[in-house]
């Protein structure tokens, strides 16, 4: 920067900016590539002018400059061009001569985040590495008396049900006067939650779509997807596959007209509706799928026009209050599909869980309740909402189970918990732990991502570009000429990795415990931590 | 690893011959507690008191004064009691208590006009009274309230417990379906509400192995709102409690019991004939659901003795007699030093999906296997 240049408040040195890129003059081979990929455009070709000064031995002859050019990179200090991070200007350097840092003493760039007095939204999660499931210990382990089972031989039950199942009694008076009796699905616990087509790529859909539909036919787990908010192809609407897929309704409604028109057609029911009140990572807030990214065919999918913002309400309008708006959809939905689908709601977890939690369990046809912690991650929001609004997933969850035991309907109605699961890549493990303090199930999305395609999202604020439709891996993006970097196959094949991995890493969690038969839904005795409020809270050991 | 006994007979016996076989197979327990359960007794209460509600436990002098005002507030009088009181030094390890009771009571005005459920709830409840109001001084200890029925609990060998009480010479104390269970304590500490047999309106089970889903299984069974759905001081007395609410709650047969706590996988229903049954009581009952490895045996009010095994069957079980008497043994030196003139080649081990039953008859050892299709049951 020139001396005589104005600085304006938002002037920013490279040090200032919370990533820093670092290129190596010598190993570049000025061949372009890095500026041609970095989806921020945070770096730019730079001609460098350089002066070297000639100082001749003697007095005779005077000092000489010699100027000279050289070509390279410069970062832009630019905040509206800040790097994110995402290191794909490393990806396709031929010689690793350029890479992003975080430089974590810098933090100037976070207060120039809101020009025009737009505050920054972005994509992810809550950028924060703390995690305390990541500190529950398994420590009731079967010794000598009781050996601990083996999780390769013997044979392990993991499926559990979503839907609501009647207690013993009713169970027996329906099978007897062949009553109604509302539906159930065998699933497997760990459900790819809702991310919707929009949000992801058609190649990182149809990839997920693959890889379920493999777990399904070849590997017989009976994994479950759901659509988020933003309807569904329509040919996997007509599809039998679309037995595996649960359809999310929000308070957009976003493919509902092409959803609810397909249900003649249907070979198959979907396995269950998902009603979205709510989402973890920015509770009160709907869904938001940015302009950027509704493009031709996401248009046509949610039955919208081309190019505008899509901004969910934080409620479904046409209710007047939680209680009248859960009962008269799970009505409506349960209707459309003649009662053969279960139907529940998808709150953020929250203080007020225990209040939507207690009118479902008044309500024959509510089929479970979804709750997403503060930790889930989101297409799009506030930045402010990410990181600061929201509930933890644990502590909710179990008092939401403890509510059930009370009234005794903890078989009855299945919780599912989402929000931060496998968030340090401790999926099993997390996973484990949420269903031992009550959990029927838990859902996951941005480790799908992360694991399945290869995002780069992290928990230092990296990447987080989903809002804006430029994902460098071509997961979020809805420009071919970014998302034809996917390979549809490949995710497929890395969801079924993953899966495969769990399925191993939840016996190896299990079996020591001397479970096998069933899913240890709330053994919450085999729970312990080394925080001894966290333990009395969540009503597990306290274990140093 | 617990050991466990049992006897079932046409003609009153000795409790003493289940306690001699628990010896034969005394490697297998510590002495850290035996439990007994009499019930189709003889003598005096089977000509004299039928009927009438037997309470066992045991009782300080200053327990036993409560007791009998407490059971002359509700209008039971006592009409014959077997009290116990050993002047000799209990066997080492055994503290000294007081007096080990029986008491069958003449129930008071009024009860015959009451249906057997409401009888029940009142003896359940009233067994839960005494048990609380022992808990502070420990002055009054109660294992059961129900006709036909005594129980004995207490830390030790069981053949010198069963010595130093006298077990074999009161012909009163003989019975026609015996529970015997000499404790190996391995989870809890020594509490007397641990040990084995529990009892629960005219059922009874006993266990050895460890419940590893103790926990969801108590927290499901206490929120059933059932009186005696309580206690826990073991995590074996849920599957006396799953057996009742099988029975009591659901009324369904024993042979269903199995399709409760070990359920048949999807695969081996599909071509089931009950399969709609077995699904919808699979899913309806999956927090009772429990994870061995245990081997249960149990009684029932008709006087039919059975045993299961966990799905893993990880725990020995054995069932063989005679016409007359049957028993159920943790292991074989159990039954052949009972009943050593059986043909051996008719006995019966358990496996993964069976049920035993022998019948009040004592005429032959019924198996099911849970591929079989149930009795019908609704």
């Amino acid at each position: 920067m020139l001396t005589e240049r104005p600085i304006t408040p938002s002037t920013l040195g490279v040090k200032d900016l919370d990533w820093q890129i670092k290129w190596d003059k010598e190993l570049c081979t000025q061949c372009g590539r890095c500026t041609t990929v970095c989806p921020v455009n945070a770096i730019e070709l730079g001609v460098f002018r350089k002066r070297e000064i000639i100082t001749p031995a003697g007095l005779l002859k005077k000092a000489e400059n010699k100027h000279t050019v050289f070509y390279g990179i410069r970062q832009k200090t630019d905040p509206a061009y800040g790097c994110i991070g995402c290191s794909m200007c490393n990806m396709v350097c031929p010689n690793n001569a350029i890479r992003p840092e975080r430089a974590e003493g810098s933090t100037t760039q976070k207060f120039h985040n809101d020009r025009g007095g737009n505050p920054r939204t972005r994509g992810g999660r809550r950028n924060s590495g703390e995690s305390l499931l990541d500190q529950i210990k398994f420590m009731r382990i079967s010794m000598l008396t009781d050996p601990a089972l083996d999780a390769g031989r013997h044979e392990f039950r993991l499926n559990t049900l979503l839907g609501r199942v009647q207690s013993p009694e009713e169970s027996l008076k329906t099978y007897q006067e062949h009553g109604w009796k509302p539906p159930v699905r065998e699933i497997y616990p760990l459900v790819i939650g809702g991310m919707s087509f929009g949000a992801m790529s058609p190649n990182m859909w149809e990839g997920l779509q693959m890889g379920v539909a493999y777990l399904n036919e070849e590997l017989n787990m009976p994994v479950r997807i759901s659509t988020g908010e933003g309807g569904c192809p329509p040919r996997l609407l007509r599809s039998r596959f679309l037995k595996y897929v649960i359809l999310q309704i929000a308070s957009g409604y976003f493919g509902w007209d092409e959803i609810i028109h397909a249900i003649p057609e249907m070979k198959v029911d979907p396995c269950a509706i998902e009603i979205k009140y709510g989402q973890g990572a920015k509770p009160g807030d709907g869904g938001l799928l940015m302009w950027y990214k509704v493009n031709k065919l996401i248009a046509a999918i949610r039955g919208v026009p081309e190019r505008v913002s899509l901004p969910s309400p934080p409620t479904h309008q046409t209710q007047y209050s939680i209680e009248e708006s859960v009962a008269k959809m799970i009505q409506s939905m349960s209707m459309a599909w003649g009662f053969r689908v279960p139907v529940y709601p998808k709150i953020s977890a929250s203080s007020t869980s225990l209040a939507v939690l207690n009118n479902l369990t008044r309500n024959p046809y509510a089929a479970g309740l979804a709750i997403d912690g503060e930790d889930g991650g989101t297409g799009a929001a506030y930045n402010v909402s990410m990181n600061h609004m929201g509930h933890p997933i644990a502590s909710n969850l179990r008092d939401c189970y403890n509510a059930l035991v009370v009234t005794g309907k903890q078989n009855e109605l299945p919780l599912i918990a989402g929000g931060g699961i496998g968030k340090s890549g401790n999926l099993a493990a997390n996973a484990a732990a949420l269903i031992m303090l009550g959990a029927s199930a838990v859902q996951v999305g941005k480790y799908v991502m992360q694991a399945g395609a290869g995002c780069l999202g992290s928990e230092k604020d990296r990447c987080n570009v989903c809002n804006i439709g430029v994902c460098p891996k071509g997961i979020t993006s809805q420009d071919p000429r970014l998302y034809r970097r996917l390979d549809p196959e490949k995710v497929a094949e890395r969801v079924v990795d993953f899966y495969l991995s769990f399925d191993t890493e939840i016996k190896k969690i299990i079996a020591p415990l001397g479970r096998s038969t069933s899913l240890p839904i709330g053994m919450s005795d085999a729970l312990g931590i080394s925080d001894r409020d966290a333990a009395d809270r969540l009503g597990i050991k306290y274990v140093v | 690893m617990c050991r466990l006994f049992a006897l079932t007979s046409r003609d009153p016996i000795s409790p003493m011959l289940a306690i001699n076989a628990l010896n034969t197979m005394k490697e297998g327990h510590d002495g850290s507690g035996v439990g007994l359960c009499l019930r189709g007794l003889g003598g005096r209460f089977e000509e004299e008191l039928q009927g009438c509600p037997i309470l066992s436990g045991i009782f300080t002098e200053a327990g036993l004064r409560r007791l009998e005002q407490y059971t002359m507030d509700h209008g039971f009088k006592s009409q014959y009691s077997i009290l116990y009181t050993p002047e000799t030094e209990p066997p080492e390890g055994t503290p000294v208590r007081g007096t080990y009771a029986a008491i069958a009571y003449k129930v008071p005005k009024g009860w015959k006009e009451l249906t057997p459920e409401q009888q029940g709830q009142k003896l359940v409840q009233m067994r839960l009274d005494l048990r609380r109001m022992g808990e502070d001084d420990g002055d009054i200890m109660v294992f059961s309230f129900w006709p036909d029925t005594i129980i004995v609990k207490e830390v030790g060998d069981p053949l010198e417990i069963g010595e130093w009480l006298q077990l074999g010479s009161n012909r009163n104390l003989y019975a026609r379906h015996i529970l015997a269970q000499g404790r190996q304590n391995t989870n809890y500490a020594i509490n007397l509400y641990a040990c084995h047999p529990f009892f629960i309106e005219g059922i009874a089970t006993m266990t050895n192995g460890e419940n590893t889903a103790f926990i969801p299984i108590k927290e499901y069974l206490q929120s059933r709102n059932v009186t005696g759905y309580s206690g826990y001081q073991s995590d074996s007395e849920v599957f006396t409690h799953i057996a009742h609410y099988t029975t009591k709650r659901l009324g369904l047969d024993i042979s269903a019991y199995k399709h409760i706590i070990t359920p048949l996988m999807d695969h081996e229903m599909a071509d089931h004939p009950d399969r709609e049954f077995l699904a919808t009581l699979k899913r309806s009952c999956r927090k009772m659901i429990i994870d061995g490895p245990n081997c249960v045996i149990g009684t029932l009010d008709d006087g039919s003795m059975f045993m299961v095994q966990d799905r893993k069957k990880l725990r020995p079980g054995i069932v063989g007699g005679k016409d007359g008497i049957y028993a159920f043994s943790s292991e074989v030196c159990g039954i052949d030093a009972v009943i050593p003139d059986r043909d051996k080649s008719k006995d019966f081990q358990p496996m993964h999906l069976d049920t035993v039953i022998v019948g009040p008859d004592c005429k032959e050892i019924q198996t099911c296997s849970q591929k079989d299709q149930l009795p019908r049951q609704l």
